[in-house]
């Protein structure tokens, strides 16, 4: 293999050599007695942390379809307005926007007797409900932006050959406009899906207990300041690269650009060759 | 699929008085076309005379401004401003007519197996399998069928066009159009998607056919149509058409390009 072959060089060597007296060090004198009593409450706020991260990347993603749609086709009464909800979403800090929806609806909401009477109220007086409603906006409206170009920037010619052969429109939309679009701006998806990973702590604030709140626990209760940070900064690097893998395989299966993934090509050469 | 019942000898397609017009721009000034089962007309003309616009009329791709569009004795039902009435309707006429464009227009996230099944499973309801069974047969007639599970983007312009008439034929068209087939091709690759396109018409297709290709018309068409500005200048059999045009303009356009 000559992928191992360039990991023995010598200045690799000595990298590694460096990482692994860094992991040795931290683990020989630091403190790391905590782990054992905080291991539950972490695992439970990396959850959390993965959970929110999951679901309001694909609720915010289903939005910035029509959003998308709607800025690249739309008649001016739902472009506009979705231009006008992109603009505010993207010009404003995120962590406004959790506070104005958890301060600002939260307060709200109780005065309403029906509100507080309905089914949904005790969900209501928790945080998560605006925590998710607020990342879930936010990644709408960057998203919304990324799709009205990933939208106008698929070939007319594509979405013609689908009317020539007597394509509906909701047709063409699902199996021609959306795939293509879609496609031509995965790798910008998998570069905000990890901007959307780190904006997940700011939801701390508003006593969501994810893993960046696990850590400032652990630092409040044990005066430990650093060995909770490295660990957390493990977790959110793990979960980024995980991201970064995932969305590489979808841009390498189903991809159709030439300049992209070598494997495909490899995979569509002539049997024979 | 409801269909009016066309008489035997009903032509498969017939374009009456179309007219097209941008904006001040008359484009098609009343322009009749008729082909019978086995016909193939060609329909030649110099840059700007209409000609891909009489074509993509026909399956309005573009709406005809005014005039008639008769498929298989079913005329195209229209609402006052041209467009299509009945949106059921001319999905369905669309899908007997298979289209072939110059810039090909396969589909590029789909490898060509599935551009060809495309159509058949998601318009026509054919099940996946004997849809996939008649593309390899499809792709094999084009030369393509090692292909199969390639993206288009790997392919020369010469095989995407190829592909991208198996497509077509895997609607089993009643009518093929094609909008200047090998326009956008090497002139070392125009050669066997003439061949296939010949292959077709001597199997007694039937085709609207816009080309450059003025000696391949010759030698396919049944029926040739020489428009300019919008309107048939002249119109007979090829032979007679190319050896002893009539038009003076005819004259100086066929001059023109030899």
């Amino acid at each position: 293999m000559s992928g191992l072959r360039a990991m023995m060089r010598p200045h690799r060597l000595f990298l590694m050599a460096l990482f692994a007296g860094f992991v040795i060090w931290c683990a020989l004198s630091l403190r790391w007695d905590w782990v054992p009593k905080y291991a539950p409450l972490a695992l439970e706020g990396l959850w959390v942390t993965i959970l929110l991260l999951i679901s309001t990347s694909v609720l915010g993603f289903l939005l910035a379809v029509p959003l998308g749609l709607a800025q690249a086709v739309g008649p001016w009464y739902l472009s506009a307005p979705a231009r006008a909800f992109c603009t505010i979403i993207r010009g404003t800090p995120l962590l406004l926007q959790i506070w104005l929806l958890y301060y600002g609806l939260g307060s709200l909401f109780p005065q309403f007797p029906w509100i507080r009477s309905s089914e949904l109220w005790p969900y209501l007086r928790q945080a998560w409900p605006y925590a998710v409603l607020a990342l879930t906006l936010s990644y709408a409206g960057y998203e919304g932006e990324v799709m009205r170009g990933a939208f106008s920037g698929v070939n007319k010619g594509q979405l013609e050959a689908g009317r020539a052969f007597g394509m509906p429109r909701f047709t063409i939309f699902r199996r021609i406009w959306l795939p293509q679009a879609i496609r031509n701006v995965l790798p910008t998806l998998g570069g905000e899906t990890i901007l959307q990973l780190k904006a997940t702590p700011l939801v701390a604030t508003i006593t969501v207990m994810e893993i960046y709140a696990v850590s400032s626990r652990v630092r409040a209760e044990t005066f430990i300041v650093y060995e909770p940070l490295l660990l957390l900064a493990l977790a959110y690097l793990l979960i980024a690269g995980l991201i970064t893998l995932l969305f590489r395989r979808w841009e390498n299966r189903g991809s159709a650009n030439p300049e992209l993934p070598r494997t495909r090509r490899e995979k569509n050469l002539p049997l024979e060759g | 699929m409801p269909s009016d019942p066309a008489p035997e000898d009903a032509p498969a397609i017939q374009l009456i008085d179309l007219h097209k017009h941008f904006g001040e721009l008359e484009v098609l000034k009343g322009v009749s076309v008729e082909a019978r089962k086995g016909d193939v007309v060609a329909i030649i003309g110099g840059s700007g005379s209409g000609k891909s616009t009489l074509l993509r009329c026909t399956n309005f791709l573009e709406t005809p401004s005014a005039g008639r569009v008769v498929v298989d004795g079913e005329e195209v039902r229209v609402r006052a401003d041209g467009s299509p009435a009945d949106r059921r309707q001319i999905e369905r006429i669309r899908s007997r007519l298979g289209m072939v464009f110059q810039s090909f227009n396969l589909w590029t996230h789909r490898t060509l197996l599935e551009n060809v099944t495309e159509v058949p499973v998601h318009v026509l309801g054919v099940s996946r399998d004997k849809a996939s069974e008649q593309a390899l047969v499809l792709l094999d007639r084009v030369g393509l069928r090692d292909k199969a599970d390639t993206y288009p983007a790997y392919l020369s312009g010469g095989q995407q066009q190829r592909a991208a008439i198996a497509r077509a034929l895997a609607v089993e068209p009643s009518v093929m159009l094609f909008d200047e087939p090998t326009s956008a091709l090497d002139p070392e690759l125009v050669g066997e998607v003439l061949r296939v396109i010949r292959d077709l018409a001597d199997e007694g297709r039937t085709m609207l056919l816009v080309t450059h290709e003025m000696k391949f018309a010759r030698e396919v068409a049944s029926e040739v149509i020489y428009l300019y500005e919008g309107r048939i200048e002249e119109k007979g059999p090829p032979d007679q058409l190319f050896s002893d045009p009539r038009s003076e303009r005819l004259k100086q356009f066929l001059q023109s390009i030899h």
